[in-house]
């Protein structure tokens, strides 16, 4: 319950973060919202030396509109993302799986950044951004470069983030029309990490899938896309037995934990299931 | 060690502590204020839930440096001059309690919970609200039941935007 | 919040209790803090089976803020015995005796090895982390059938076994009736390992006093004074009235906290030893090791029955996991259950064995329901199969063969003298109020148009005993101590009321309902009656709370205490009235001349008058009070019907309640409001036990389960509202009709929970699905139907 004692600087902007990291080397930790770090710390699985606290740096925390684009502030909250009237219109998406982490009390001090740099494969906002192909806005000694999501989440709870590197902001797409979205958070009780995620986009056109993402949450080390889900749906008609015959890939290319929650071989196959529910209720939403 | 601020309940506490400290612990043992409850070390059962700036947060899963400058309430700061938050009345009404361990984590979850819904509570809407809050004792039943009536006083009283 | 009011009985009153909570100003152990205060810190075993080669606190004891360090051979010379263990089943019971710290072997994971006593809660904690403890592992077993094995491995070398009893009971000829019936169901049921929970921790503070050698313990206790008697002597080995136990505020126990614990011995030691109050206060994780754990049972029940589904005979064999050690009452948890295989139905014979087997685990020991909801959970399951195979209705299977109804004690199939009831009238309105003719067709189309999500009603027609208990009979049983209780009663001068009561209330409302007991019988507003308790100096006797017993036991004894109080009040008022006590009427808190009522005496009169005693009658003692200890004749047998509707995702499993219907008699009732209460949040923890809490170990005795994200307690989302209707059938047993609340929905609950679940998938050829059912299991169940090839019956 307690943690180890540790050295805590708290910094007063982005670049001050970036020099206190490089002063204290490996062994500091930047502290956000604390819901990913504190938890740990407390059972003493984890055990920074340093703390630096990023956690007031108030202009981290916006939800911006960025042309074809939404951009979020790292440390914006997930209540508030939940609830944000752009995200609402622009990329619902986010807003809904926001609303799903964790309880209400973790969503007001949770940010989307601590959460993406934390890597959790069990974690919802990592394979949200992998499903949008988001952008990960990152600043570090040598200045400001954007990650794909494709290529941020290396392993579990590890990133392309350098040791000096913050996290500062995320940007999402804007959905084209006839765009139909899920997150479909898979678990016994509400406040547990899904068993089995899956976050779909499906647009549509002419009848026809344009194109369908589907992201997979706790079916390997790292969040994963269903590609072979996406190329079955690739330009068919939205028939029930196509968005069916395209989940039965489901489980291709991913490598489930077994944990005391269920198997591996269990969350392959209801994450058949699943997948097929959430094309259906992104389908539905396109129109 | 740093040197805090922290406002609680409406009074301004200043005090030096060990980075490591909780919140938790700092409103428990440094001010005194034991009516907020510890139940877990996962920041799973709530009973530690206080409002930070009028929001509720688990005060296990933030450092007391993380408060400073910050507004705190507790369950000892929520009845005002003499008077029980509707919320209090109502758990006392629709015997939201038993052994009493979860009840102000519970009851300030809850006044988070009514405040961010003007429009108003469905029973769903306050079992899903109260998800980050554990009792052992009374199945959530009578808890529903006062979140719901607490509600409706609190809607009624609110002064029209 | 004066409430006025004829009768107290049996109205809605709220909680006395209630505002300390609601305000923040109730103190529990954690909240209290004594000048010169030190934090012991325990260092446990991360392995489940291993020899300790050596223990290093040098290392510890070198780290500012730290006062002490011992292991558990240092700490040897402070016990005078091991803790105690009160119910020896058997004569020739296996007792391993179980120090507060161990001394040369660990047995389960979280056996404490050493301690360190430091200057704060963080200190403390760092400390543990730099003992140092050489082991030697040793294979470890944790599953009761695997250690019944030749050549597992022994928890205790010197016993050449894991199997610390076999206790039987026998009445009838069972081989004769099994040998002649047409119809036998044989059911196999793994009740799962259960982490109680109690939101509050465990917690110990005690104070030494090294001038007069008295300790004062607090501790989050349900059982204060079975502590006081168990731990003076036994452990530290000091007289009795040298040790003070009081349970302040205690956040929930459920069982957890009928424990003579390995903390509350050491901080008393220590305080003894470094003359400094020392306080411990578990963690979460460190409860979920450290705190006794529950159920863990393999039952077996086969049923005799005739083709129509009359049973006429019961055969139960279980294996109980009584993990490392055997604690206060381990042995004797199935003993609570071993009478009630056969519910509340009849038949003529009943067999039923247990033994209780030793592990690398965490000890159990009581948890709601102790033993009762093992017994509800195997019949009620097996009469459900009985009906599936004899073609019924499972209503209808019940009706033939619940006892008539009645009044008067009746012997059932077990033994046990039944106090008073009506099975088929619970039954009935259970089933009017869930709808379940309404309910049986809207399963029926699910069925037919093949919906995704099936239907499945269970029922759970169950009865407990409770009222721990008949002292006569417990030591029939072998238990160590008697199951009476007491209260005494004083009316103060100025009219007000002090109870003290030996039962100790963790969130049952004693201050309210005893106190409405009290308010009527002497006639003052509920807000004049005080109660008392939890404290071993002002409240000397007491059997404390557990069993259900504290209404039916505790508050008959207030109930007779108020009784003796009234005569005595009586002989006052005859005498300052000058009449004869026969001619005097009782009504209200008023003695009046029967023919001329403004000749009377209220009791706070008489109170005043027996407090200044000018005026008494010849040779009467001044004051007005009495105290009352009663032991009761029989147990009390609480019973209902529990409805359960749920919904199954057939295809992955995932099981929601949508409906619950708990229908209870539970005699008599006090205040209905705080009946409810017990009823819903006992539903709820037994909805929990079957479809969200494990305690799962793996091979080595690691328990996989280790903190609240990974054992999974429901939160309000999880479960539904719960209807509760009820009978009110006075029970035979005492006076005040009353049976008891505390344990009835987790009783129900679980069986009529599976129920339901088999029910909704029994049409594809499930007839079974572990417990709990999570979305898995659930779905494998369905998985072999089909391959078996299923299809109904």
């Amino acid at each position: 319950m307690i943690p180890a004692a540790f050295e805590y600087e708290r910094a007063e902007s982005v670049e001050h973060a970036i020099e206190l990291l490089g002063r204290h080397g490996e062994d500091a930790k930047l502290l956000a919202g604390g819901h990913s770090l504190l938890p740990l710390m407390k059972l003493r699985l984890a055990r920074p030396s340093v703390l630096v606290d990023i956690d007031r740096l108030a202009d981290l925390e916006y939800v911006r509109d960025a042309g074809d684009r939404i951009e979020i502030g790292a440390l914006t909250r997930m209540a508030d993302l939940a609830t944000n009237p752009l995200l609402r219109e622009h990329n619902p998406l986010v807003a809904d799986a926001a609303g799903k982490v964790g309880d209400p009390q973790v969503r007001h001090r949770a940010t989307i950044g601590g959460a993406l740099a934390h890597a959790d494969p069990a974690g919802d906002p990592p394979t949200v951004a992998l499903t949008l192909d988001a952008e990960l806005v990152v600043r570090g000694p040598d200045g400001e470069r954007t990650i794909p999501a494709a290529e941020f989440f290396r392993g579990p709870f590890e990133t392309a983030l350098g040791p000096q590197e913050v996290l500062t902001a995320v940007r999402v797409p804007k959905f084209a029309p006839a765009t139909g979205w899920t997150y479909l958070k898979f678990h016994r009780r509400a406040i547990d990490w899904a068993i089995v995620g899956v976050a779909a986009v499906v647009e549509r056109g002419d009848g026809a899938i344009r194109r369908a993402r589907v992201g997979l949450t706790n079916m390997a080390l790292t969040p994963v896309r269903a590609q072979a889900v996406e190329d079955a749906l690739a330009g068919v008609e939205a028939s029930p037995e196509a968005l069916a015959r395209a989940a039965e890939h489901a489980p291709e290319g991913t490598n489930p934990p077994s944990d005391t929650n269920a198997s591996a071989e269990y969350r392959r196959e209801v994450s058949k299931v699943l997948v097929r529910r959430a094309l259906e209720e992104a389908l539905a939403r396109s129109t | 060690m740093p040197r805090i601020s922290v406002t609680v309940n409406g009074t301004r506490h200043e005090a030096d502590v060990e980075p490591r400290l909780l919140l938790v612990y700092f409103l428990r043992e440094v001010l005194g204020l034991t009516g907020t409850n510890v139940g877990c070390d996962t920041s799973t059962c709530g009973a530690c839930t206080v409002l930070l700036d009028g929001k509720s947060v688990k005060s296990c899963t933030m450092l007391a440096v993380q408060a400073d400058g910050r507004e705190v309430t507790t369950i000892e700061g929520l009845a005002r001059d003499g008077e029980l938050h509707p919320l209090q009345r109502a758990f006392h009404e629709h015997h939201a309690l038993q052994c009493g361990y979860c009840t102000p984590g519970m009851i300030l979850a809850a006044d988070s919970l009514i405040r961010e819904h003007p429009e108003g509570l469905t029973p769903e809407a306050v079992r899903m609200g109260l998800e980050g809050n554990l009792c052992r004792c009374t199945g959530y039943q009578n808890i529903v039941k006062a979140v719901l009536a607490a509600a409706e006083e609190m809607r009624a009283a609110a002064p029209r935007a | 919040m004066a409430q006025v009011m004829e009768r107290y009985v049996g109205a809605e009153v709220r909680r006395k209790e209630d505002p300390e909570f609601l305000t923040g100003q109730a103190r529990y152990v954690d909240d209290m803090t004594l000048p010169g205060m030190v934090w012991l810190g325990v260092v446990r075993s991360p392995f489940a089976h291993a020899r300790i080669r050596s223990v290093d606190v040098s290392r510890a004891l070198a780290m500012p803020g730290v006062l002490a360090a011992f292991s558990g051979q240092d700490l040897a010379g402070e016990w005078a015995g091991p803790l105690p263990m009160a119910w020896p089943v058997t004569e020739d019971i296996k007792n391993p005796p179980m120090w507060p710290v161990a001394k040369d072997k660990v047995r389960y994971q979280g056996e404490p090895v050493a301690v360190v006593v430091a200057q704060s809660r963080s200190l403390a904690k760092d400390a543990v982390e730099a003992v140092s403890v050489d082991y030697e592992q040793l294979p470890a077993v944790t599953d009761v059938e695997a250690a019944l094995r030749e050549g597992a491995p022994l928890v205790h070398e010197e016993f050449g076994t894991n199997a610390s009893y076999t206790w039987t009971l026998t009445n009838g000829d069972v081989d004769k009736v099994f040998a002649e019936a047409p119809v036998v169901v044989k059911g196999r049921y793994y009740l799962p390992r259960l982490i109680p929970n109690a939101i509050e921790p465990r917690g110990a503070l005690a104070q030494a006093n090294p001038a007069t050698g008295d300790i004062t313990l607090w501790s989050s206790t349900q059982i204060p004074h079975i502590t006081k008697v168990t731990m003076a002597g036994f452990v530290l080995g000091i007289p009795e009235h040298k040790l003070r136990v009081i349970a302040p505020r205690v956040g929930g126990g459920f069982g957890s906290k009928i424990r003579v614990s390995n903390e509350e011995a050491l901080c008393c030691a220590l305080s003894r030893k470094l003359g400094r109050p020392v306080k411990w206060v578990e963690e979460r994780s460190e409860n979920y090791l450290a705190t006794h754990h529950g159920r863990d049972v393999l039952q077996e029940i086969e049923l005799a029955a005739d083709e129509e589904g009359r049973i006429r005979g019961y055969r139960v064999r279980l294996l109980a996991n009584m993990g490392a050690y055997l604690l206060l009452v381990t042995p004797g948890v199935p003993l609570l259950g071993a009478f009630l295989y056969c519910g509340p139905y009849g038949g003529e014979a009943y067999h039923f064995e247990c033994t209780g087997v030793f592990t690398n685990t965490t000890p159990t020991d009581a948890y709601r329901g102790a033993g009762r909801p093992e017994a509800t959970y195997a019949i009620e399951r097996a009469v459900d199969a009985l009906a599936r195979r004899v073609g019924k209705d499972p209503a209808e299977v019940r009706r033939l063969n619940f006892l008539p109804p009645f009044t008067e004690p009746t012997k059932s199939p077990g033994g046990l003298e039944f106090d008073a009831g009506d099975y088929g009238a619970a039954l009935d309105k259970a089933l009017e109020l869930v709808g379940y003719e309404q309910l049986r067709k809207e399963q029926q189309e699910r069925r037919q148009r093949g919906d995704p999500k099936q239907l499945g009603i269970g029922l759970s027609t169950y009865i407990e005993m409770c009222g721990l208990a008949p002292s006569r009979i417990l030591g029939s049983l072998r238990y160590g101590a008697g199951g009476w209780d007491a209260a005494s009663v004083r009316v103060l001068p100025t009219g007000k009321v002090e109870v003290a009561i030996g039962t100790t209330p963790h969130g049952q409302g004693h201050e309210t309902t005893f106190a409405q007991i009290v308010a009527d019988d002497l006639g003052v507003p509920v807000e004049d009656v005080d109660i008392i308790f939890g404290d071993t100096d002002l409240v000397p006797r007491g059997m404390d709370t557990y069993g259900s017993r504290s209404l039916s036991v505790g508050g008959v004894a207030v109930h007779r205490a108020c009784q003796k109080v009234v005569e005595k009040a009586r002989r006052i008022a005859a005498h300052e009235l000058e009449v004869a006590e026969e001619d005097l009427e009782y009504e209200g808190g008023r003695f009046f001349v029967r023919g001329a009522p403004d000749r009377a005496r209220t009791v706070a009169q008489l109170a005043l008058s027996a407090w200044t005693a000018h005026n008494l009658p010849e040779g009467m003692e001044p004051g007005l009070d009495a105290l009352a200890i009663y032991d009761p004749g029989n147990f009390v047998f609480p019973y209902g019907a529990h409805v359960c509707v749920a919904e199954v995702d057939t295809e992955t499993g995932d099981t929601r309640v949508v409906q619950y219907v708990a229908v209870d008699d539970v005699g008599r009732i006090i205040n209905p409001l705080i009946v409810d209460g017990q009823v819903a949040g006992g539903v709820v923890q037994g909805i929990a036990e079957a479809l969200y809490e494990e305690a799962v170990y793996d091979e080595n005795g690691q328990l996989l389960t280790a903190n609240m994200t990974s054992y999974g307690i429901p939160a309000a989302p999880e479960v539904p509202a719960i209807t509760i209707g009820r009978l009110s059938i006075p029970s035979s047993t005492n006076e005040l009709g009353v049976k008891g609340v505390g344990e009835t929905g987790t009783i129900a609950a679980p069986a009529a929970v599976i129920n339901a679940v088999v029910d909704a998938l029994s049409h594809l050829g499930v007839t079974d699905v572990e417990r709990p059912a999570t979305p898995e299991r659930v779905w494998r169940a369905i998985q072999e139907a089909k391959t078996k090839g299923g299809g109904g019956r």
